[in-house]
């Protein structure tokens, strides 16, 4: 086995035990990434000096006995919105092309100090608007167990490089399913934490009361280990929850017995393909059998939750992207006749279709004489579905859902549709609306295709989720494999 | 011809002088290098988050205490949105339907009269940057140094009816945020700046008639300015049959008339919706009494106390308490009851305040104490050195810190009262100018002037001069 292809948490006991060196694996990272990044182009930026440099101060510190962080030596990528000093940070858009930021997001900071070795940016939907990452400005990004579908997205390049082996974990965000999304069509596991839990000082912002970001990795224990050093409150984050927190990876013990999994109806409806939905409840059979109790809930306002979303999420990015103007940084039209002129040209020409449409949508909503019907309307719908799950919590302590309505579709089959795009979200949109922590794990496959399954907890409840989400793992086996290109 | 009425409210939007800026720890400072006090959070650069200086709320609470308002112990922050390029998020961050503080007033001595202005809600909110026009550059350059600048909006109901009445207002507000200590007010370097919305309406009409906003008053003499030029644009334009057009207008004080901005359809639609980045703003009970109990007397109800409680004039009480120093000093000389207070005004603002300019020094840092001025009024009240004297004697306490008495008896000040002997040097004064006598008494009262001068003279200037004068006057009239 290549040492690209073992797990985080084998590789810490590789490292401790001298069974290679941070720098070793760093180059077995970037020799595989050589070999399948042509196919996969889920980088945009690669950062292969610096991960030396990083990889061998790692090394130094080993060599002398020093304590090098909790994630010393392990490989991990970056999406592209999150800012990284000194490193070009685009959001996959044509608008900050030549963005390079002064400073590190908070998240960047945590790992740094943690020790882990950075391999670059990876490939997103432009401003995380989307669902395939064919909405990026730079290049598609093809999904690994068949380069000729998509990846998902937004965080295409973060599930597509962990699970082909171009990097151990990654970071990505979510704020509408863009990290469970592409780790469910990938078959990684992707965490999205409770909101609040993660500093979004440094997240370029999409919906700033939706947006999370996240973990991946090819096991449940990588994708504790990452968001253990990521997660906690920060100063910088208004939003950032002030409380105790604790570390899950080291606690994890697949007992879940007792456990009620709660299975919702709305989940298994019509919108799902009827093989997910089978795959999923065979699943959740599993658990059953490890001694968790399955109870039959009903979410009702899960029809509304996408329209909702659409409505918040467009309204905060409308407010949210304007500040990319040309004025300051990033792309500036190079013939304008006026200020006026200079904003029209530099934002149409920079800003990509769907960021353009999202941005309309939430100007629209949030526009004179159509906040109450739309805005106030959804905010208030958002209050009903956060309620809905908070009194089906009374009931099971998890619930069980599929990840993605459908396995990977093919490269430039939705692209045309929005609304069918869009539709690709039912499941996981309701999980951001409600603030809540949630992690899609590998399942399956379907004609080689990979179809995930999704655990959703109450708030502030990862270590349950991730818990069970273990105990399937161990019992179910075929985790953690780097995929076959 | 008909008689109009002019209706004035005024929006006040002051810099308060905290330490960092509202959102991020930047310096608040002016006068900076041009960007150089800005960093990530004030410039809008992509991923960073605002948080709030605690500071600011502070401050805009006891303003509001200040001026009556009920202070809302739960409020929220509030995007408004729109682009410019000294925005560099394109949205500022205020508060749009639940403002920090509401319904308040604030009394303002106008005409010798206390008149009330009904404060309509103050809120706090970022400042924006500063554009720059060069010769050399054909363009604008933008100077972030003032984003993020924290700013309190003071908005008051229309209940002002002439421009004087405004300059009042603006001023009475701008001395409690000095007493307040919130803000250093400064409108030349545009610390407190002003816009006026006025209306006009045949007088005794209860309704109100179409506003005008201005914007660009750069100065309370200019706020003024453009009031009374407003009402005379409307006034005109009523007397000529036509409408007035609801509109934004932009005041310029160099030409002493306003040019259209953008009318009502223009309007801007801010697409206001509540920051999300911000938690809500939470004030407890105890710390809201807290603050409240922190507010001192204000300068506008010291002014009125001053001229009820001691007689002074309207003029006297608005100079004695224009920093909160002279007051307090004041009123320690007066604790003592030993003066006429009126008298230790007239000290206090004339003499004092030249001699303390002309040195550059405060009153607490000079040699001059509430006993000392206070002995120093005694004398002269007692008749035993002369209003003249007295100038000296400031001085020489100014110089060396000495008491009144000491430097009386050093110079030999003390002035001669003695009715016997200020006679004899009148007769003797009176029998050496008989043509100046005679002038007198032939209708030139000014002769009178030229004797006192005489007898001064004769006594080297240690008469007392009033008894002096009135024991002349008597003499001639005999």
């Amino acid at each position: 086995m290549e040492l690209y292809e073992y797990s985080a948490l084998e590789l810490q006991k590789l490292l401790k035990a001298k069974k290679c060196s941070a720098t070793e694996l760093t180059q077995s990272v970037f020799a595989r990434i050589d070999t399948v990044e042509p196919k996969l182009e889920a980088y945009i930026t690669l950062t292969k000096d610096n991960a030396l440099k990083q990889a061998a101060k790692i090394d130094d510190k080993f060599s002398k006995g020093e304590n090098a962080g909790a994630l010393a030596g392990i490989p991990i990528g970056i999406k592209d919105n999150i800012c990284t000093d000194g490193v070009l940070t685009t959001c996959g858009s044509k608008i900050l092309y030549n963005f390079v930021p002064p400073y590190d997001a908070t998240v960047i900071e945590k790992l740094k100090a943690a020790g882990a070795v950075f391999t670059g940016k990876l490939n997103m939907d432009e401003f995380a608007m989307g669902s395939s990452c064919e909405n990026s400005y730079y290049k598609k990004t093809h999904n690994p167990h068949d380069i000729l579908r998509v990846p998902g997205g937004s965080s295409g390049g973060s599930a597509a490089a962990v699970a082909a082996g171009e990097a151990v974990l990654a970071l990505g965000s979510d704020t509408g399913g863009s990290i469970r999304q592409p780790a469910a069509l990938c078959g990684v596991v992707g965490l999205k934490p409770t909101y609040s839990t993660v500093s979004r000082y440094g997240l370029v912002a999409f919906a700033s009361s939706l947006d999370q970001i996240g973990s991946f990795g090819r096991t449940v224990g990588d994708a504790a280990l990452l968001y253990d050093a990521i997660k906690g409150y920060d100063s910088l984050d208004a939003t950032s929850a002030a409380r105790e927190y604790f570390n899950i990876a080291d606690k994890l013990d697949g007992n879940v017995k007792g456990l009620k999994i709660g299975i919702p109806a709305e989940y298994f409806g019509e919108g799902v393909d009827s093989e997910i939905k089978l795959m999923v409840l065979k699943a959740a059979k599993e658990l059953e059998n490890l001694g968790a109790q399955l109870i039959n809930i009903s979410l009702p306002s899960t029809d509304y939750a996408l329209s909702a979303y659409y409505i918040i999420a467009c309204a905060e990015a409308s407010s949210n992207l304007a500040r990319f103007d040309g004025v300051k940084y990033g792309y500036r039209a190079e013939n304008y006749e006026n200020l006026v002129d200079m904003y029209e040209r530099s934002r149409s020409e920079g800003f990509g279709t769907e960021v353009k449409r999202r941005i309309m949508l939430g100007t629209f909503v949030l526009s004179s004489g159509y906040y109450d019907a739309y805005y106030k309307k959804a905010k208030l719908t958002q209050n009903r579905i956060a309620a809905e799950f908070t009194a089906a919590f009374k009931e099971c302590d998890i619930i069980l859902t599929p990840t993605s309505p459908v396995t990977a579709f093919k490269i430039g089959d939705r692209f045309d549709d929005p609304l069918a795009m869009y539709a690709a979200d039912i499941c996981t949109v309701p999980v951001n609306i409600a603030g809540l922590p949630a992690v899609s794990l590998p399942c399956g496959k379907l004609s080689g295709l990979p179809v995930g399954m999704q655990l959703i907890g109450s708030k502030f409840s990862e270590q349950t989720i991730l818990n069970a989400g273990f105990a399937y793992e161990r019992s179910c086996g075929e985790y953690g494999n780097v995929a076959k290109i | 011809m008909m008689d109009y009425e002019i209706v004035v409210g005024l929006e006040v939007h002051a810099e308060l002088s905290t330490q960092s800026k509202i959102y991020c720890s930047c310096k608040n400072e002016f006068g900076a290098q041009v960007n150089t006090r800005c960093c990530p959070i004030c410039t809008g650069l992509p991923g960073t988050l605002p948080t709030l200086n605690k500071k600011v709320v502070e401050s805009a609470a006891r303003m509001g205490f200040a001026l009556n308002c009920s202070i809302n112990r739960i409020c929220k922050q509030d995007r408004k949105n729109y682009f410019y390029p000294d925005l560099p998020k394109a949205y500022q961050i205020s508060q749009f339907d639940v403002p920090l503080c509401e319904y308040g007033f604030v009394d303002v001595l106008f005409n010798g009269s206390e008149k009330r202005i009904g404060i309509t809600r103050i809120h706090i909110e970022e400042d924006a940057g500063k554009l720059l026009h060069g010769d050399s550059f054909s363009g604008s350059l933008v100077d972030f140094n003032r984003c993020g600048v924290p700013l309190i909006e003071i908005v008051s109901e229309p209940d002002m009816r002439s421009a004087a009445e405004a300059k009042a207002y603006l001023d009475t507000i701008k001395s409690i945020l000095e007493c307040l200590d919130i803000s250093d007010c400064k409108m030349q370097e545009g610390s407190i700046r002003c816009d006026v919305n006025v209306s006009v309406r045949p007088m005794g009409s209860k309704v109100l008639g179409t506003r005008c906003e201005m914007k660009n008053v750069n100065s309370f003499n200019g706020a003024s300015h453009a009031i009374e030029c407003e009402a005379k644009r409307q006034i005109e334009i009523i007397e000529n049959g036509g409408v007035i057009v609801q509109e934004t207008r932009r005041w310029d004080d160099d030409k002493g008339m306003s040019f259209t901005m953008r009318s009502k359809e223009d309007a801007q639609d801010y697409r206001y919706f509540p920051e999300p980045d911000l938690r809500t703003i939470v004030l407890e009970e105890e710390y809201l009494k807290l603050l409240a109990a922190s507010i001192p007397e204000l300068p506008n109800k010291k002014r009125i106390r001053y001229m009820n409680e001691f007689g002074l004039s309207e003029f006297d009480a608005g100079l004695l308490t224009e920093n909160l120093d002279k007051a307090n000093f004041f009123e320690e000389c007066t604790a003592k009851g030993l003066v006429q207070p009126k008298n230790l005004a007239n000290w206090l603002t004339g003499d004092v305040t030249r001699s303390l300019n002309e040195k550059n020094i405060s009153l607490n840092a000079s040699n001059l104490t509430p006993a000392k001025i206070v002995r120093l009024v005694e004398l002269i009240e007692k008749g035993i050195i002369s209003n003249t004297a007295g100038k000296t004697v400031l001085e020489e306490i100014f110089a060396t810190g000495g008491e009144p008495e000491d430097i009386v008896r050093e110079k030999a000040l003390s002035q001669v009262s003695d009715t016997a002997e200020l006679e004899a040097i009148v007769k003797k004064v009176l029998l050496d100018n008989q043509k100046s006598v005679a002038d007198y008494r032939s209708g030139k009262s000014n002769a009178a002037g030229f004797l006192v001068g005489q007898c001064m003279r004769a006594s080297a200037g240690k008469a007392n001069p009033q008894m002096i004068r009135e024991l002349l006057i008597r003499l001639l009239e005999e």
